[in-house]
C-alpha cells in the first residue's frame, strides 16, 4: 500500500519537532539512497545546480566529510567553511555571516556550531535549507537518524527494543537526539553514566536513569557508547579515567555478558580502551563501521528532502 | 474508461508484442516504475510465463532522484529503492510505466538506468498513453491509447497496489 505521508520541511533542526511518521519517512528514504552507494555510478542528479555550504564553526572531520560525500553523490556543489578559515573568529557575528551565505545563494547550509539554537537562528532568517550538524549540547539529528537506521536495518524494527546509552549524557547532543527519536519510535531507553553526567532530571523525558551498568546491560538489545569528550570535560564532572573504565567502560568482561545479538554502537571517534575495549569495537557485535556507511544514506535522504522542496 | 477485463486484455496485448519483438526473452528485464509500474511488470511476467515462455526478469527503477523538477514541489513523496537484476550489460531493459503523459518520467527512468550499467537497448511500455508529450519520447508498447484534454486526469487503480479493483478512470476538471 502506498503511504500518503509526504515531506514538507525545508530545514532539519532537531528530532524533537519531528513526528514518528516523519522519522520513519526519513529512514525509508535513506533505504532508497543506500542503494546509490552500490551502483556502478554512485551519483544521481537530484540536487544538480544546488550549492551546499558546509559551515562548521566547531571542528569536525567525520560529520563534515559525510555531508560532503552525501552532497557530491547528489550532484550538489559543495563549499566548506571551517572555523579556522572563517571570519567569525575575526569578530563577525553569526547574523552577518548568515547574510553573506545568503548572498552566495547557498541553497543548503549544513551548520555545526558551539551554541545551541544557532541553526534555528539561521532558519528563521534565511530562505536556504538549514541542516543542523550539531549545535552545542542541544541536538545532532542526523547522527540519531543514522543510529536508528542502523538499528532498524539490523533488528527489523525499533519499537520494543531496549537501548542503553552510556557515558556523558549531560553534554551530549547525540544522546539528546537519540533519546527523542528512540522514544518516539517506541524503544525503551536506559541512560547510564556517572551521576554528574547523567542526572535524574532526564527521567522526565520518559527514560530510565541508572548508575549500574551491569544491570542495564543484561537486557540490552543495543548499547550506544558516547565518546568521552575530553575537550569539553571539566574536572568536577568526571571521575577520572581509571574509575570511569571500572564503572562504565564496555570491557571484555562486560562484553561477554551481553546478549549474543546485542549491537554495539559508537558515534566515533572511539577512545579505545576507555569507552570500549578494542576487541569489542572490532568484534562481530560492533556495527560502528556500518554506522558510517549508513550515515551517507541518511544524509543523502535529508539533503534530498530538505533541499528538493520548493521554497517560497 | 477501462475495467479489470479491459486492463487484462491490454496487458495481454503488450505481452504478445514483447514476445514478438524479442526472440531472446532470456535477455529481457522488465523494469517497473514504482509503484504501479512494478505491479504491471510482474503481471506482464506472469502472462508471458503463462503463454508457455520463460519467466522474464523483473525489477524496479525509481526515478525520484533523476527528475528534472527538483525544487519546484511543495512536498515530496516517498522514494522507493531501485532493485534490478545486475549486470544490465547485453540486456534489453523494458521500462514499464502505468500512464505515459509528458515523457519526463520515462526520460528520468532512462537516466536512472544509466547509473546501473549500460543495457544493450532500452524500450518503453505503458499501460495507458494519454498524450501531451513534452519530450521527443514514444512508447514501444502501449496497452491503450486514451486521448485526453489538458484539464483531465487519468487515474489507474490496481488491486495489489491500491486495495481497489483494477480500473482506469478519467477525471474531468469541474467547471466552476
Amino acid at each position: 500500500m502506498s503511504s500518503e505521508i509526504r515531506w514538507q520541511r525545508k530545514d532539519l533542526l532537531g528530532i524533537r519537532e519531528l513526528s514518528a511518521e516523519e522519522i520513519t519517512f526519513l529512514l525509508d528514504t535513506a533505504d532508497a539512497f543506500k542503494d546509490v552507494g552500490t551502483r556502478e555510478i554512485k551519483k544521481v542528479p537530484a540536487l544538480r545546480g544546488k550549492t551546499l555550504v558546509n559551515f562548521f564553526v566547531e571542528p569536525s572531520t567525520r560529520t563534515r566529510t559525510s555531508f560532503e560525500i552525501a552532497a557530491i553523490r547528489l550532484s550538489a556543489d559543495v563549499i566548506n567553511i571551517s572555523a579556522s578559515s572563517s571570519s567569525l573568529i575575526k569578530g563577525e557575528t553569526l547574523k552577518d555571516t548568515a547574510k553573506i551565505l545568503e548572498a552566495y545563494h547557498a541553497d543548503l547550509i549544513v551548520i555545526r556550531h558551539g551554541s545551541s539554537g544557532a541553526p534555528q537562528f539561521l532558519a528563521q532568517r534565511l530562505k536556504s535549507s538549514i541542516i543542523n550538524a550539531g549545535d552545542g549540547a542541544h541536538e545532532h539529528p542526523t547522527q540519531a537518524l543514522l543510529d536508528l537506521y542502523t538499528i532498524r536495518s539490523r533488528k527489523g524494527a525499533i519499537a520494543g527494543l531496549h537501548v542503553v546509552i552510556i557515558g556523558d549524557i549531560l553534554f551530549s547532543r547525540v544522546a539528546r537526539s537519540n533519546i527523542f527519536a528512540l522514544l518516539k519510535l517506541g524503544a525503551h531507553v536506559t541512560l547510564v553514566g556517572p551521576s554528574t553526567l547523567v542526572p535524574r532530571e532526564f527521567e522526565k523525558l520518559g527514560v530510565t536513569v541508572s548508575h549500574k551498568l551491569d544491570e542495564a546491560l543484561e537486557t540490552a538489545d543495543v548499547v550506544n557508547l558516547l565518546r568521552i569528550q575530553h575537550e569539553r570535560q571539566r574536572k568536577e564532572y568526571f571521575p577520572g579515567i581509571g574509575e570511569y573504565i571500572r564503572l562504565f567502560g564496555l570491557t571484555k568482561e562486560r562484553g561477554r555478558r551481553l546478549k549474543p545479538d546485542c549491537l554495539i554502537m559508537h558515534p566515533g571517534p572511539i577512545n579505545r580502551g576507555v569507552e570500549i575495549d578494542s576487541e569489542l569495537a572490532d568484534g562481530p557485535q560492533s556495527v560502528i563501521l556500518e554506522q558510517v556507511t549508513n550515515g551517507l544514506a541518511v544524509r543523502m535522504a535529508v539533503l534530498y528532502l530538505c533541499g528538493g522542496i520548493a521554497t517560497p | 474508461m477501462l475495467d479489470a477485463a479491459a486492463i487484462e486484455r491490454a496487458l495481454r496485448r503488450i505481452a504478445h508484442e514483447i514476445i514478438e519483438r524479442n526472440p531472446d526473452l532470456g535477455s529481457i528485464v522488465l523494469a517497473g516504475i514504482p509503484s504501479r509500474g512494478v505491479e504491471i511488470a510482474s503481471r506482464l511476467a506472469d502472462i508471458i510465463e503463462s503463454l508457455g515462455k520463460v519467466r522474464v526478469a523483473t525489477g524496479a527503477i525509481d526515478v525520484s532522484m533523476h527528475r528534472d523538477d527538483v525544487g519546484t514541489r511543495a512536498e515530496l513523496p516517498r522514494v522507493q529503492a531501485s532493485s534490478l537484476p545486475l549486470p544490465l550489460e547485453n540486456k534489453t531493459v523494458i521500462i514499464i510505466d502505468d500512464v505515459l503523459f509528458t515523457g519526463r518520467t520515462a526520460r528520468a527512468a532512462m537516466d536512472a538506468l544509466g547509473s546501473f550499467g549500460r543495457p544493450a537497448r532500452i524500450q518503453l511500455a505503458a499501460l495507458i498513453d494519454r498524450g501531451h508529450r513534452e519530450l521527443p519520447i514514444r512508447a514501444d508498447y502501449v496497452g491503450k491509447n486514451l486521448p485526453t484534454a489538458p484539464g483531465e486526469q487519468v487515474s489507474l487503480r490496481l488491486q495489489d497496489v491500491d486495495g481497489e479493483p483494477d480500473a482506469v478512470w478519467l477525471i474531468k476538471e469541474e467547471k466552476p
